[in-house]
């Protein structure tokens, strides 16, 4: 590799890229607003009205209550979704990454992941608590928060293809909503599906393992179709 | 096939083919509809086997108007074609209104024969999906305000959906749950009474045609649409 001929710094190699923009976006992950605690806030929100909705009686809402947690978290994790990208094109920093050192698809994975750590994380942390709340055994508390921690990041990725898809839409929050909430379904079902078979003495390993070739599944599409989409937004 | 691909062409061509179409269509409805009524009634579904007759073609189309959907945005993305872009645009609100009958059908036929309008399956969730899959494909185009961003879009989620086109289609096989698997188009002998084939294979035949005349009509309505907006882009230049 031949250095550059001129004087100016010599540009981060792909690594420093990489590690700069994780950076940026969990520094603006965290700033301004409360960050990942509103979502697990609207987490808890939704956590108190879901049981109270379906009557609150112990015995109805315990074998319920991974399914319910679940439907809780997909719903926590769409919320900061909205300013994802849309904030980076509004201001140009989007053009500049587009470009930078990285491909685009790497761009989208960097986000997703800095969405996963930032939002995934937190909730992942406060799923157990709700899902105890509502009745949940004990002992299933730590596969709650593996299994959401599992399924936090097709949340990211899927999320990440959607607010891609969503740039330059009118009322973008809520049209991510729709073409998300149809993704999240098998993470939803084999997240849930893995806490009940834990509950009804089954082992969790093959919901666990769908749900990460979900995971897996979700980063190859998420990085290309994800790509694609703000290349066309740029225009 | 691609000589077709020429706007002014592909006009030429439909031209004549539409009214056709829509001939053909009418004919084999009301043929297959009256043919659905006067087959005898099942020894064991009773009257609601002629549910069927609806819902299993309303279901194909749903499916296939999907694909057409898939395979037109692959063209308009890869190859940025203008009328790859229409055709995929046309065929998504006849697909949602197929997909929407077969899930309607679906669920008359479910409760004198299952017991309930709804129970989660596997095959009953898939296609509830790619009913949701239709719907954010026509909100994500018409939300966002630049028509061809707006086309891209929708047409990398076009193709995102088409992984539920498998799982639409095996999901009976894969997991063994309320709905039948497929009882015509099975290896060897059908599963399907012979009697009631005639009245099944014209209504399939209904739908298909009727799908392409849909499709074609909306197609060349999107293009007549096009024209008047260029149309009218030129004039606004010219004043």
């Amino acid at each position: 590799m031949s250095r550059p001929v001129d004087a100016e710094p010599r540009p981060p190699g792909l690594r420093g890229a990489t590690r700069v923009l994780l950076e940026r976006e969990l520094d603006l992950a965290w700033s301004g607003g409360g960050g990942p605690l509103l979502a697990c806030g609207f987490f808890a929100c939704l956590t108190a009205v879901l049981p109270l909705a379906a009557g609150g009686d112990p015995r109805t809402l315990s074998p319920v209550a991974g399914g319910i947690a679940w439907l809780a978290l997909a719903l926590a994790s769409l919320l900061s979704l909205e300013r994802l990208f849309e904030r980076d094109l509004e201001d140009g920093a989007l053009d500049l990454l587009a470009i930078g050192h990285l491909p685009l698809e790497s761009v989208v994975l960097i986000k997703a992941l800095a969405q996963w750590i930032a939002v995934g994380l937190p909730l992942a942390l406060t799923a157990p608590v709700a899902a105890l709340a509502l009745g949940l055994p004990v002992s299933l508390a730590p596969l709650a928060a593996l299994s959401a921690l599992i399924g936090g990041a097709g949340f990211a990725l899927t999320g990440a293809l959607g607010a891609a898809l969503a740039l330059g839409a009118k009322r973008g929050g809520l049209l991510i909503a729709v073409v998300v909430l149809p993704l999240f379904i098998p993470p939803v079902v084999f997240g849930a599906g893995a806490l009940e078979r834990a509950a009804s003495g089954q082992s969790p390993a093959p919901a666990l393992a769908f749900l990460t070739a979900y995971v897996l599944f979700a980063g190859v599409i998420a990085a290309f179709a994800g790509a694609a989409a703000v290349r066309n937004a740029q225009g | 096939m691609f000589g077709l691909s020429n706007p002014q062409r592909f006009m030429r061509f439909t031209g004549p083919l539409t009214p056709v179409l829509w001939t053909a269509a009418a004919v084999l409805l009301a043929v297959g509809t009256w043919l659905s009524f006067t087959v005898p009634a099942d020894y064991q579904q009773g009257d609601t086997v002629r549910i069927m007759f609806v819902h299993v073609p309303a279901a194909s189309l749903g499916l296939g108007a999907y694909a057409a959907l898939g395979v037109s945005s692959f063209f308009a993305l890869v190859f940025r074609h203008a009328l790859a872009d229409a055709a995929a645009r046309a065929a998504a609100l006849p697909g949602a209104a197929f997909t929407a009958l077969a899930l309607f059908t679906g669920s008359l036929w479910g409760q004198p024969m299952w017991g309930t309008w709804w129970v989660w399956d596997a095959r009953l969730t898939s296609v509830l999906v790619l009913f949701l899959f239709y719907l954010g494909y026509m909100a994500l185009r018409a939300s966002i305000d630049d028509e061809q961003k707006g086309a891209r879009a929708a047409a990398v989620l076009g193709l995102v959906g088409l992984i539920n086109l498998p799982i639409v289609k095996f999901s009976v096989d894969w997991w063994n749950t309320l709905h039948q698997p497929a009882s015509f188009l099975t290896p060897g002998a059908s599963g399907l009474d012979p009697v009631y084939l005639p009245p099944f294979l014209t209504m399939l035949a209904a739908y298909g045609v009727l799908f392409a005349a849909l499709w074609l009509t909306a197609i060349r309505t999107e293009i007549r649409r096009r024209r008047v907006l260029t149309l009218r882009a030129r004039k606004a230049l010219e004043a």
